[in-house]
């Protein structure tokens, strides 16, 4: 290549090969694949940390661990009660959270005019899902335990917690329907369907992964949720809570995050196993909660 | 009240609409009535989308709608079976009759004029459902109690698509061409035995074989049932329409009928000057 007159080619080339070393995109490059390490990193110290003080319990007497009541002394306490209560409160969110949010939903998304009170309730529900999980405790004690004398029972649990992922459960399940596109709606509607026609037949049909997903993701939230329940009184100290479902439902309860948090607080170091064994039994119900709603949505998933 | 029994008060005398040519043409006074439209303008919201449109649609024919993008071509089919009450802020006023009854009157309910007067959509829209399903739906909404697998086995002979999916009625009615899904939508439609079928750019997401077959099937369905389609493609319109409308938008952006002749005539011998220009392409 000339320096004078260089051909066609030799400046083609030269505008392709010359752009030098582009280091700013390497930077950012380099930045941002440093801070998902460090996030990942984060998370992976901690579930380390956790699982290692809680290897010898869960060594040395894991079924016991898991089946075993309550106890002062560590040597003989599990978590059963604890992963009862846990699953009967989760089973009162799913059978009051989930119709009532996702009748909620669709009021809103599929007969609500949008006025300007429908907005303000929308944007509401947002802000009702960003309140702070222990406010919602405070209005269970208030209005659930105290003014409407139910005593801090296992029911009440189970409203707070309710009344805590509906929002939430109103937020996904609205936008799932939103996925759906208009074009559905004015097919049905085009062929001499009513509303509720096209809801049951198409609508929520359609949208029913990504609501399924979005419940199953609320039910998690409430699994690990601890705060409320500390305040309409899940039990953290010992009790005898068996016998029939009725008083299970009606009596005493407790919950695996409650469990935490009062191991956590005891003075004996063999309770620090204990309560390492407890976060490792939540959080692996937890992630296999969320596993099931990923493969769910992953096998359901509808492309438009 | 329902329109049936409305019916007999139809002896609606079809009006001149076009006062520019003094005889209309024989196609269009032959026929009877479907649509009156009666100087009806469309909203949306404050921005009027359609001023005062007068026109009539007749029986067994098809009948296109042509005209500039934003003309509100889509908005004025919409009118004909109330789609446009899905947008919350549209509104209107003057008179659609329908078989002389004013599909606007409050006591009249949209689910049953949708169910008279049936919609094929620009986009293929079919249910991620079944084909058999797809047909199967509209029936069985309206409460059909007869043979099923009868019913949408004639819809969709009609549609002429029975011989590519009846050997696969169970398959999702998405797994079709498009072409193909058109012309199941277009069963679908029929199935619910309408008496109009209005049609919204059929064939613009459509490939030109798969429109010509649209295209010979609107013919072939106009022996029993009143067509609207609304189209861009002016040669679509100049050879599937027996009757053609031109809109156009005034200044106000508000679109308004300019001229309604029989196809032939439109294409040949327009009346207006904004018809001629937009047939030959000089406009629009």
């Amino acid at each position: 290549m000339t320096a004078t007159s260089p051909s066609a080619g030799d400046l083609v080339a030269l505008r392709l090969r010359g752009g030098g070393f582009d280091w700013r995109s390497y930077l950012l490059h380099g930045a941002m694949l440093l801070a998902m390490l460090l996030a990942l990193g984060i998370l992976l110290v901690l579930l380390a940390d956790v699982a290692m003080r809680a290897l010898p319990v869960l060594t040395q007497r894991p079924l016991d661990f898991l089946t075993s009541d309550l106890s002062s002394r560590p040597a003989r306490a599990g978590i059963v009660q604890g992963l009862i209560g846990s699953l009967l409160l989760v089973f009162f969110v799913a059978i009051l959270a989930i119709p009532v949010g996702v009748g909620a939903a669709v009021y809103l998304e599929e007969y609500a005019r949008d006025t300007r009170i429908t907005r303000f309730v929308r944007t509401n529900i947002r802000n009702l899902a960003g309140v702070p999980a222990i406010v919602y405790g405070l209005l269970g004690l208030a209005v659930f335990v105290t003014l409407l004398g139910l005593g801090k029972i296992l029911i009440v649990g189970g409203l707070t917690l309710a009344i805590l992922v509906l929002p939430i459960v109103v937020i996904t399940t609205s936008e799932a329907l939103r996925a759906v596109p208009g074009s559905i709606r004015e097919a049905a509607l085009g062929v001499g369907a009513t509303r509720w026609e096209m809801v049951r037949s198409h609508v929520l049909p359609y949208a029913a992964p990504g609501i399924l997903t979005g419940t199953i993701l609320s039910l998690a939230r409430a699994f690990g949720e601890t705060a409320p329940l500390l305040m309409v009184g899940a039990v953290a100290g010992t009790f005898s809570g068996h016998g029939g479902l009725i008083e299970q439902l009606t009596g005493p309860y407790t919950a695996l995050p409650t469990i935490v948090f009062n191991w956590a607080g005891q003075p004996q170091d063999e309770f620090r196993s204990l309560t390492a064994a407890t976060i490792v039994v939540l959080v692996a119900v937890i992630l296999l909660v969320n596993g099931t709603a990923i493969v769910l949505r992953n096998r359901y998933d509808r492309r438009w | 009240m329902t329109i049936t029994d409305l019916r007999q008060a139809l002896e609606v005398r079809p009006r001149m609409t076009i006062e520019a040519s003094e005889a209309p043409p024989a196609v269009l006074d032959d026929a009877e009535v479907v649509f009156d439209v009666q100087g009806f303008s469309a909203y949306y919201g404050d921005f009027r989308a359609l001023k005062e449109i007068t026109f009539q649609i007749r029986e067994h024919q098809i009948t296109a709608i042509i005209g500039p993008s934003g003309c509100g071509k889509s908005t004025l089919l919409r009118g004909f079976n109330r789609m446009n009450d899905l947008v919350q802020s549209a509104h209107s006023d003057g008179q659609i009759l329908y078989h002389g009854v004013d599909l606007y009157a409050p006591e009249v309910d949209p689910v049953e004029v949708r169910r008279r007067i049936g919609m094929v959509f620009q986009k293929p829209n079919p249910f991620p459902k079944s084909i058999y399903d797809n047909v199967a739906f509209g029936p069985r909404v309206a409460g059909f109690k007869g043979d099923m697998d009868e019913r949408v086995e004639q819809s969709l002979r009609r549609a002429a698509i029975w011989d590519e999916v009846k050997d696969k009625l169970a398959t999702p009615g998405t797994a079709l061409s498009g072409g193909q899904q058109q012309r199941l939508c277009i069963a679908r439609a029929i199935a619910v035995e309408p008496d109009v079928i209005l049609m919204d750019e059929p064939c613009s997401a459509l490939d030109p074989v798969a429109t010509l077959r649209i295209e010979e099937l609107m013919h072939e369905l106009k022996q029993n049932y009143t067509i609207v389609i609304v189209t861009h493609n002016m040669q679509q319109a100049a050879r599937a329409s027996d009757v053609t409308a031109f809109l156009t938008m005034g200044d106000d952006r508000a679109g308004y009928l300019v001229e309604m002749d029989t196809t032939d005539k439109i294409f040949t011998r327009p009346e207006h000057r904004l018809t001629e220009d937009y047939i030959t392409g000089r406009f629009g």
